[in-house]
């Protein structure tokens, strides 16, 4: 299945589903849940972190967090 | 006194809640500390109508009620606590028009506190080119509150803002949301077993043990325990009370906000794709540093000469009108002098700081953490370490306190214990003074001056030994830690002149009185101890006529013989003198041995000791750097401050930990003694090594 970390630069998905046991509340605070858009905007230097606009939020997080958001791609 | 209205301004970071603040309040704030903490409490009085008042407390930037650092858990603290001084009538959200979805996560937590608030939306001015349109009253319904659309860039809005202030009687106490559908069974429970409380407010306080630790329990009665449910249980519950307020967010906002998203037109996207590029993105940041450490260099020059001067014909006019006495001596040769040598420098500091306000206010130092993340990585680092490495530049206290939002431990503890290294405003006039005493005027390529150059390449190894460092710390330590990264990359704005020159003054004030206080006792206490002494100090004359028995010494010759006998023989001469064999493998004598015994307190005292000891019994007017430039090796002729003894004393300061302020805010973020300790161990060694092994080599 489809991860943010998979995603190309400048592709779109759909959130699907987050690993909730691994993923901090504050990333769900900033709207990182099932059912919002996400579009990588840019990849650092070096492929990590990834820079990405999630329901409207812009903010970056490292690989291997991102590889536990399961995402729909459009 | 009428009562003031006490008003909390809350929101998340990168709202422009300081500038509402700045507006409100105008210079009519101040800045101090949470008792006990060092979190930053900003307050100030706004001026309402018929003469009412309003005590508006800035509180740190937050995300959720769901605090993860000291400066969110300040936040909750306040908000659940009714007893406190502080407690507010009414709550001020400030939210960005950009981010309104978002910040409503906050808003809706705040309004189930129950406590009146208004939402007031920042950046409205640029609605417009965004081609977003709001239906305010619908919103207002919706959300039980009242809006005001604000521009802090253009002062629009805070008219209505402060009249809704005013009425805060008037508005609606109506939650937003019930927690209580996300587990009704487990609510239930809690509710008989603490009847009467707010269910809301002891779900926060539940919770937030989970999050965070004990919390201040005053405002809630009885015992609480959250033993009614597992961690694991109360966390899951988090994550759905999260996701329903979304929910309830989505759907508040589909009826009342639209944005036009092909008119959304992104100037941030094509300044993100240079800024943040491969090649262009590190060019651009290696620019800006440079830039930034030439114009401290070069444009503080102008008004540095200028203090310097006037200091010193301060201490002439002194020494000429006032009648001569200890009290004169003390004040022409002690305070001014020592004085003068923290004013000097208000230039510069005062630049730097207005650099990183710059960087922060922009938004362009999030691009610089996204940037150097996989870098710093590899050290042990954060891409956060970035802040605290660059405003580490300035002090190193704010600094460490900036690391806060470094989510891993071991990073975090990491950068604290290497930030000391960086480059601090302190040791700015140390290196100053000496760089200009040895190293030539001269032009490289026609536009880099070399002292230029040198400063910066002192800014660059304080960072590479602060990696150097971090890199070796990360193989040694054994620190368990959860990797976990995530930053805000806000919109890039453009400065507001009020902002950045409120920080900065504020900045530089602190650091000048906390310094001037310091360097104030210290020069009190030097001069003396310099012009005091045991036994042979009072009879200098006789030794000194003694001593040239048979030569003829002109009267101004012999006055400097007995001066110079008598600095040697006074109290601090004696102290300077037993310390002298440990200082000269390093190429300095007793006097900057003194120097530097006083400046581990605070490095920056270094210059005004030296002014402070040079001054004692001379009766020149004569500015600092003369004073050092003019000090002769007594054995060799030659001056003081050569090329080896000069660069030698550079790279001590590079390298040691001398700054108690620092140790202390090590310690209270670490919670332990062991980390300012090996630092002050540590630092200090590596610092006399170095500067040993720089002056054997070099002489």
């Amino acid at each position: 299945m489809a991860t943010i970390a998979g995603m190309q630069k400048g592709q779109k998905g759909i959130i699907r589903d987050v690993d909730l046991d691994r993923i901090p509340l504050k990333l769900l605070e900033m709207g990182c849940l099932p059912g919002n858009d996400v579009t990588l905007i840019q990849v650092a230097p070096f492929n990590d972190p990834l820079y990405l606009d999630i329901n409207g939020s812009h903010l970056a997080i490292r690989k291997e967090v991102a590889a536990q958001i399961h995402i729909d791609l459009c | 006194m009428a009562q003031q209205i006490q008003v909390a301004l809350l929101g998340n970071p990168n709202t422009g809640k300081t500038s509402v603040f700045n507006r409100l309040t105008g210079l009519n704030q101040k800045v101090g500390n949470y008792p006990g903490i060092t979190v930053e409490k900003k307050e100030g009085i706004c001026q309402l109508s018929r003469g009412k008042k309003a005590h508006i407390l800035d509180l740190p930037g937050t995300y959720s009620l769901n605090a993860s650092s000291i400066d969110e858990n300040q936040v909750i603290e306040l908000l659940l606590n009714k007893n406190d001084k502080d407690y507010p009538d009414v709550a001020v959200v400030v939210c960005e028009v950009e981010n309104i979805k978002r910040n409503l996560l906050l808003f809706t937590q705040i309004k189930d506190l129950k406590i009146p608030a208004i939402l007031a939306i920042n950046m409205a001015d640029r609605m417009t080119r965004k081609a977003i349109s709001i239906d305010v009253p619908a919103l207002e319904k919706a959300l039980h509150t009242k809006i005001v659309l604000l521009s802090a860039r253009n002062n629009e809005g805070f008219d209505t803002l402060k009249t809704q202030i005013e009425q805060y009687k008037n508005l609606p106490m109506t939650p937003c949301l019930d927690t209580t559908v996300i587990a009704p069974d487990y609510f239930k429970r809690l509710a008989r077993t603490y009847p009467g409380q707010d269910l809301y407010k002891l779900w926060l306080v539940i919770t937030q043990d989970v999050n965070f630790g004990k919390l201040d329990r005053t405002g809630v009665s009885g015992p609480i325990s959250f033993q009614t449910e597992s961690v694991g249980t109360l966390k899951k519950l988090q994550q759905k009370e999260t996701i329903k307020r979304y929910q309830f967010i989505n759907d508040t906002l589909k009826a009342t906000l639209t944005v036009d998203k092909a008119r959304a037109t992104d100037f941030r996207s094509r300044l993100d794709r240079v800024l943040t590029h491969g090649v262009w993105g590190y060019v651009i940041f290696f620019a800006i540093l440079t830039l930034i450490f030439q114009a401290i260099f070069d444009w503080s020059s102008y008004p540095m000469d200028f203090i310097d001067q006037s200091f010193a014909l301060m201490s002439e006019w002194t020494k000429a009108n006032l009648p001569p006495g200890d009290f004169t001596s003390l004040l022409a040769e002690g305070v001014l002098p020592g004085l003068g040598g923290i004013v000097i420098f208000i230039p510069q500091i005062a630049f730097l700081f207005l650099f990183i306000a710059i960087l922060e206010e922009t938004g362009y130092m999030s691009r610089v953490v996204f940037l150097m993340d996989r870098i710093m990585r590899r050290f042990g680092l954060s891409g956060k370490s970035v802040v605290p490495l660059i405003s580490g530049t300035a002090c190193a206290i704010p600094a460490i306190m900036a690391t806060r939002n470094i989510e891993n431990w071991k990073e975090r503890l990491i950068t604290i214990l290497v930030t000391p290294f960086t480059t601090c405003s302190a040791r700015l006039p140390v290196y100053l003074i000496i760089i200009s005493l040895i190293i030539p005027q001269q032009r490289v390529l026609g536009i880099f001056s070399l002292q230029g150059l040198t400063l910066t390449f002192l800014y660059f190894l304080g960072f590479a030994s602060a990696i150097l460092a971090a890199f070796l710390l990360d193989r040694f330590l054994k620190v368990p830690s959860r990797s976990f990264f995530v930053i805000e990359m806000p919109n890039y704005k453009l400065p507001m002149a009020k902002n950045v020159l409120i920080t900065m003054v504020e900045k530089t004030k602190s650091f000048v009185y906390g310094a001037g206080k310091i360097i104030f006792a210290i020069s009190i206490i030097l001069w003396v101890l310099a012009s005091y002494g045991p036994g042979d100090f009072n009879r200098a004359p006789q030794i000194i006529d003694a001593q040239y028995i048979g030569q003829s010494l002109t009267e101004q010759e012999r006055n400097t013989a007995i001066e110079a006998f008598r600095l040697e023989h006074s109290y601090i001469g004696r102290v300077g003198k037993a310390i002298e064999p440990l200082v000269s493998p390093l190429g300095y004598d007793w006097k900057i041995g003194i120097a530097i015994v006083s400046s581990f307190a605070a490095r920056e005292v270094f210059v005004g000791t030296l002014a402070t000891i040079y001054s004692v019994g001379n009766d020149d007017e004569q500015t600092i750097r003369n004073r050092m430039a003019a000090e002769v090796h007594p054995m060799l002729g030659t001056p003081r401050f050569n090329f080896a003894s000069g660069v030698s004393l550079l790279l001590f300061y590079a390298f040691a930990m001398q700054c108690m302020s620092t140790l202390a805010v090590v310690r209270k973020e670490t919670n332990s003694w062991i980390w300012p300790m090996g630092q002050l161990f540590f630092m200090t060694t590596l610092a006399y090594v170095v500067a040993f092994i720089t002056y054997q080599f070099l002489s």
